[in-house]
């Protein structure tokens, strides 16, 4: 009998079903892949299991015994840990004062750090994780935060430990590092749900996988040695054999749009987040940044966009030197954004779609005449944007909140694209979209690449980058590492970059950066 | 107004008399249990409060007079809060926009047609320049508005009572009340129906009404405003400047206020008196949120405000209940209308639905 | 000396009210509410606390029945705000102006305010031996209880939001609900109890204005004290030490606004009545960068 049994799991969100008739059987001190695309319904899956929400229908059996998980606290009680894929943590408490939220094995009442911070720092040992208990986690790395998330778990006596995308915030090197861990805690008697997107992750690590597609099982059990290829589990994925490859020409790069000089950057708690970047990037290119997230990129962007004044150096477009002006100037002159998170800073989603298209524009003619908005006009362009970028919508007054996460992103994208801007920035543009619209949104950026505007990407999916970018460019704590070329950028090689180890090859490279 | 206004596309119109009608109807029954238990009788007094307000002609005129103010505080809440601002200064501005009233439309000297504008001007202003204090000390200091504005109301209302205990002091009547002088005859409000004491202030408050629809629907600055008030940081990105607008709308809420302390004055009281605008600012508060903050629940949920107002004195002289408890109702209805899904009939037939737009579902 | 004494005296008077608010606030700030509805708990509390000792005859009693009243009206705070998910700002502001419409109608009925003003029990004095007697400093022992219990209580709501799981729940429901919520922390749960005991002492600070500054209740006599509170415990960055301070330096202000009414400066009474607003407004003009909000201020949780 296998360690963990979910029987017909079903959950519906009123009308729309997250899971559907699930079964999932988990063995004993194996690493189980549930893999997925965005919005197959894995998190929610782990949600229930974890007892954050209740199920619909179904059953949960560990070790044997039927669970009746209505809260997390029972879960931990059961020995289940869960690692999120947002970390839970509480950035402004220290380390040992997270592990102790909720924990009252010690002592019910008095929080007894002391003692809790030696059983703690031996944990952390054991596992070759060193990490103070007395910092605060926001001073910690990611990778940090993520070790600390597995702490929290063991610290509870976890048996079963769910990690939800885990490796999305991680360079390749601290993925190697946490893939031993995992496999060393296995061997310790643990067993490990491992949830991701990635197929190569599966292949590497995983012993059996479980695959969802729109909230129902597309494959069970799968021994990791009966599968072939990639492409294999793509289509079981997806539904359809579909073509990983994003194809696009070789770049014809023309003149500078973006020139980035020495740009530095220190935040308000005085850490210096930009350390003298200067890069350039040319019309009819794309120039990708790869890097852990937290590195530098949103500051990077902010400064570009004028959300951020530099503390020194200069950014030019077309040899216009736009330093520190406001946002609404550098806009003008020919950049769209497209930005890292669009609920926070792209889109309104209380107002209609409508409305979420001029917000670049409503300034202008023909969409304003005179400080007037011209509603009839604006209604007529947007529909027809609309068409354009395959914006499903029942109408261009329907709220903009009430479109799937795919369509709001596409006519994000649309507007942005449809300004015919000199300089293109995306950040993370296909974030949580589903492989389908994933693929539409970079052809759209190569297309707009090959009309001859200045792209810069940024993305923590290091393959994405691998894939669209003319040039690479990896940053790390503010400082970009090398500049390489399409067919030079490795994997290995960027990935060791991205955790700031430089060999002796690509730092002469970093000499073409300095223009 | 042409063209289309997207607000009215979203959301269905049942909700929007549903859920206002639902609150009004909660607080009238509790305010009644309430009126019982403090051994009233309750549809004595709902009575006297519906004939004080509806039952004559110049019960209405009065229920109109009363709701210019309130309409006007209402703007003054809803302009503010549209661009994320919470103003709970609305009760300051009045008192500011009232006292710059009287000094325009005492001290100065000028035929009817002119005189009134000015003095509505000057309250505008006066209120506007008011209220834009803490729009500085949010933006200088990030000092939350919360707490400013309240503090400001203060500030403002014991500065009225130093003015008119001393410097604008009323000397010639004899008596020895605080007080203003009398506003001269050409900066009172005309009469505008015989037969009422309804007057001219209607008209600026629809005025206004008219004014705050067409300025966020159909003007850029509007639509700016209401792009912060929703998302501040798509805002930025879109390179609309917050600060600018935090200041605008501060400064539109402070006039509107300034312009209902300047109607009352004008139309109703003549003087300033101590404590005479106590309320108008929160009632601004309860006509905003029941209406919304749009002009057409405004106007509406003003003259419910109105209406209790005008009919509390008859509500007072035939159950004996105090025109205090309005107050009451009034809070019962803030609370019923942001407590909405207490009312919400899809709630309590199913499971809250999940908004299809959330990823990972 | 004798200034100095009298200035101590009414330090006192005019900060414990703010102190024992702030108390109250601390744990239902940190938990990550912001309640403008303080000010009309104090209103009904100071208000339920000379009806109640009216009734009774007793003080004590007539601050347990501010307090019963009070708690009664942070239910229906916490019940709209928690579980209506209303907006917190907007609750309160609905409370303050009912709170204000049932004090006023309630004084009446229960005063009859046409005859003379009652007479009703007060915290009084209760001088510590000894120390009573010491010169010029010797007034702050010879205070009432709630006095005491206010001071004494600061460095109990330290050592519990410090060094004890409640204390560490209440924070941590503030900073990240849904991160307490995955440890098996009843967001709602923790909500509600730190409302309700903020309510509580929202009362009790109430019915110290009427029975402790005064001996009767008169109309708006709260008159913008509960958001004073609210700015003491942004000013006192969240904890009880700093609510502390910020307390008497507010207190301070008031009873500098005595002094100068009583010494006849020339300066009009109603500009001195200003002082203790204006003190608020630079210290929140001054101070607050400093001070950090909870991460979910004011922010309603759900868990689907």
């Amino acid at each position: 009998m296998a360690y963990l049994e979910l029987k017909h799991v079903t959950k519906r969100f009123g009308t729309v079903v997250a899971n559907d008739d699930v079964s999932l059987c988990v063995e004993r001190g194996q690493i189980h892949a549930l893999l997925g695309e965005n919005g197959a319904g894995k998190s929610t899956l782990m949600n229930i299991l974890y007892g954050l929400y209740a199920p619909t229908e179904g059953e949960v059996w560990l070790d044997g015994q039927r669970l009746d998980i209505r809260d997390p606290k029972q879960a931990i009680a059961a020995g289940i840990g869960m690692v999120h894929q947002h970390f839970m943590l509480i950035p402004a408490l220290t380390v040992i004062e997270n592990v102790m939220l909720g924990y009252k094995e010690i002592s019910r009442f008095r929080l007894n750090l002391h003692q809790a911070a030696q059983r703690f720092t031996a944990l952390a040992e054991k596992f070759n994780m060193p990490i103070s208990p007395w910092e605060k986690v926001e001073d910690l790395t990611i990778g940090q935060q993520q070790r600390l998330e597995i702490l929290k778990a063991l610290f509870r006596n976890s048996k079963l430990l769910i990690l939800d995308e885990p490796t999305a915030v991680l360079t390749p090197q601290e993925t190697a590092t946490l893939f031993e861990l995992l496999r060393q805690l296995t061997a310790d008697g643990l067993t490990i749900i491992f949830i991701t997107h990635k197929l190569g992750e599966v292949m590497d690590i995983c012993d059996q996988c479980t695959v969802l597609r729109q909230g129902r099982v597309a494959a069970a059990n799968l021994a990791i040695s009966d599968i072939h290829s990639h492409e294999e589990l793509a289509a079981l994925m997806v539904g359809r054999s579909i073509d990983l490859v994003t194809h696009k020409t070789e770049a014809r790069p023309g003149k500078p749009v973006l020139e980035v000089r020495d740009l530095r950057y220190t935040d308000q708690e005085n850490v210096s987040r930009l350390n003298g970047l200067s890069f350039q990037v040319r019309a009819g290119e794309i120039v990708g940044v790869a890097g852990v997230d937290g590195n530098g990129q949103s500051e990077l962007v902010r400064c570009i966009t004028g959300l951020l004044k530099p503390e020194s150096g200069a950014v030019a477009l077309e040899g216009v030197d736009v330093t520190g002006r406001r946002p609404k100037e550098i806009l003008e002159h020919g950049v769209a954004h497209i930005p890292e998170d669009r609920y926070k800073m792209a889109m309104v989603k209380e107002l209609s779609i409508n409305e979420n298209l001029i917000l670049m524009s409503y300034d202008k003619e023909p969409y304003s005449k005179h400080g007037i908005l011209q509603w009839k006009e604006i209604t007529r362009l947007n529909e027809a944007l609309c068409q354009k970028y395959e914006v499903k919508t029942p109408g261009v007054h329907e709220l903009a909140g009430r479109l799937s996460g795919g369509n709001q992103q596409k006519f994000v994208v649309g507007r942005e694209l449809d300004r015919a801007a000199k300089l293109i920035i995306a950040v993370y543009p296909d974030r949580g979209l589903d492989i389908g619209t994933t693929k539409y949104i970079q052809s759209r950026l190569v297309e707009e690449r090959d009309r001859g505007a200045a792209v810069l990407l940024l993305s923590t999916e290091l393959d994405e980058i691998l894939e669209l970018s003319d040039t690479v460019l990896v940053l790390y704590q503010g400082r970009i590492m090398a500049r390489l070329p399409q067919k030079d950028a490795k994997r290995e090689t960027v990935g060791l970059l991205m955790a700031g180890v430089q060999d002796d090859e690509t730092a002469g490279k970093e000499g073409e950066t300095i223009c | 107004m042409k063209g289309r206004q997207p607000q009215l596309q979203s959301g269905r119109l049942f909700d929007k008399v549903y859920f206002p009608a639902m609150s009004i109807c909660a607080s009238f029954l509790i305010a009644g249990i309430v009126f019982a238990l403090l051994g009233f009788d309750p549809v004595t007094a709902f009575g006297g409060l519906l004939s004080g307000s509806l039952g004559s002609l110049s019960a209405w005129g009065e229920t109109l007079n009363k709701a210019v103010p309130v309409a006007l505080t209402g703007l003054s809440y809803a302009i503010a809060q549209r661009c994320g601002v919470v103003n709970l200064g609305a009760e300051g501005q009045v008192y500011i926009g009232a006292l710059c009233a009287v000094l325009a439309g005492t001290e100065l000297e000028m035929p009817a047609p002119l005189h009134i504008p000015v003095t509505l001007l000057a309250a505008f202003l006066g209120g506007a320049l008011f209220g834009t204090l803490p729009a500085v000390m949010k933006n200088r200091f990030g000092a939350s508005e919360l707490i400013t504005t309240i503090m400001f109301n203060y500030v403002a209302l014991y500065f009225v009572h130093y003015m008119i205990a001393g410097p604008i002091k009323d000397l010639d009547s004899g008596s020895n009340f605080a007080q203003s002088k009398q506003m001269l005859e050409s900066a009172q409000l005309p009469r505008l129906l015989a037969g009422t004491r309804l007057h001219a202030g209607l008209i600026v408050a629809a005025a206004a009404l008219v004014f705050y629809q067409f300025f966020l629907f159909h003007t850029t600055r509007g639509y700016e405003m209401r792009v912060i008030g929703l998302n501040r940081t798509t805002g930025e990105c879109a390179g609309m400047n917050p600060r600018t607008n935090t200041l605008l709308s501060m400064f539109l809420a402070g006039g509107f206020a300034g312009l209902g302390g300047a109607c009352e004055l004008m139309g109703v009281q003549l003087r300033i008196m101590e404590n005479a605008f106590n309320g108008f600012g929160f009632d601004g508060v309860a006509v905003a949120l029941l209406g919304g903050n749009a002009a057409g629940g405004i106007a509406l949920s003003s003259l419910l405000f109105g209406a209790l107002k005008s009919g509390a004195t008859k509500m007072q002289m035939r159950s004996g209940v105090p025109t205090a408890t309005i107050y009451m109702l009034q809070g019962l209805i803030i609370l019923f209308v942001v407590g909405k899904r207490l009312f919400d009939y899809r709630r309590l037939h199913k499971k809250p639905r999940r908004h299809p737009a959330k990823e990972d579902v | 000396m004798e200034n100095l004494t009298s200035f101590l005296s009414s330090l006192i008077r005019m900060s414990t009210p703010l102190l024992i608010a702030g108390l109250g606030l601390v744990f239902s700030a940190n938990a990550g509410i912001v309640n403008i509805g303080t000010e009309g708990f104090m209103l009904l509390g100071a208000l339920m606390g000379c009806a109640g000792s009216y009734w009774t005859g007793s003080a004590l009693c007539g601050a347990l029945i501010a307090m019963a009243a009070t708690m009664v009206f942070s239910a229906v705070f916490a019940f709209f705000t928690l579980n209506m998910r209303a907006d917190q700002t907007v609750v309160g502001a609905a409370i303050n102006i009912f709170a204000s419409g049932l004090t006023i109608t309630l004084n009446r009925i229960i005063f009859d305010t046409t005859g003379g003003v009652p007479v009703i029990a007060t915290y009084g004095p209760m001088p510590i031996p000894g120390l009573s007697s010491l010169p010029a400093v010797g007034v702050l022992f010879n205070q009432s209880v709630v006095c005491y219990l206010a001071f004494l209580a600061v460095p109990v709501v330290w050592y519990i939001m410090k060094k004890t799981h409640v204390g560490l729940e209440v924070r941590s429901v503030g900073e990240n609900p849904r991160a307490s919520d995955t440890l098996g922390i009843n967001v709602l749960r923790t909500r509600w109890w730190t409302i309700l005991l903020q309510g509580l002492l929202s009362g009790l600070a109430g019915s110290y204005m009427s029975m402790g500054q005064l001996s009767f209740f008169t109309e708006g006599m709260v008159s913008g004290k509960g958001y004073m509170a609210l700015a003491v415990v942004v000013l006192g960055c969240y904890s009880p030490v700093g609510v502390l301070g910020a307390s008497l330096i507010f207190g301070a202000g008031m009873a500098l606004q005595y002094r100068l009414q009583a010494a006849n400066t020339g300066v009009p009474y109603q500009i001195i009545t200003m002082l203790p607003y204006v003190i608020t407004l630079v210290a929140v003009c001054g101070f607050i960068r400093k001070s950090r909000s909870p991460a979910a201020t004011g922010v309603a949780y759900t868990k689907e």
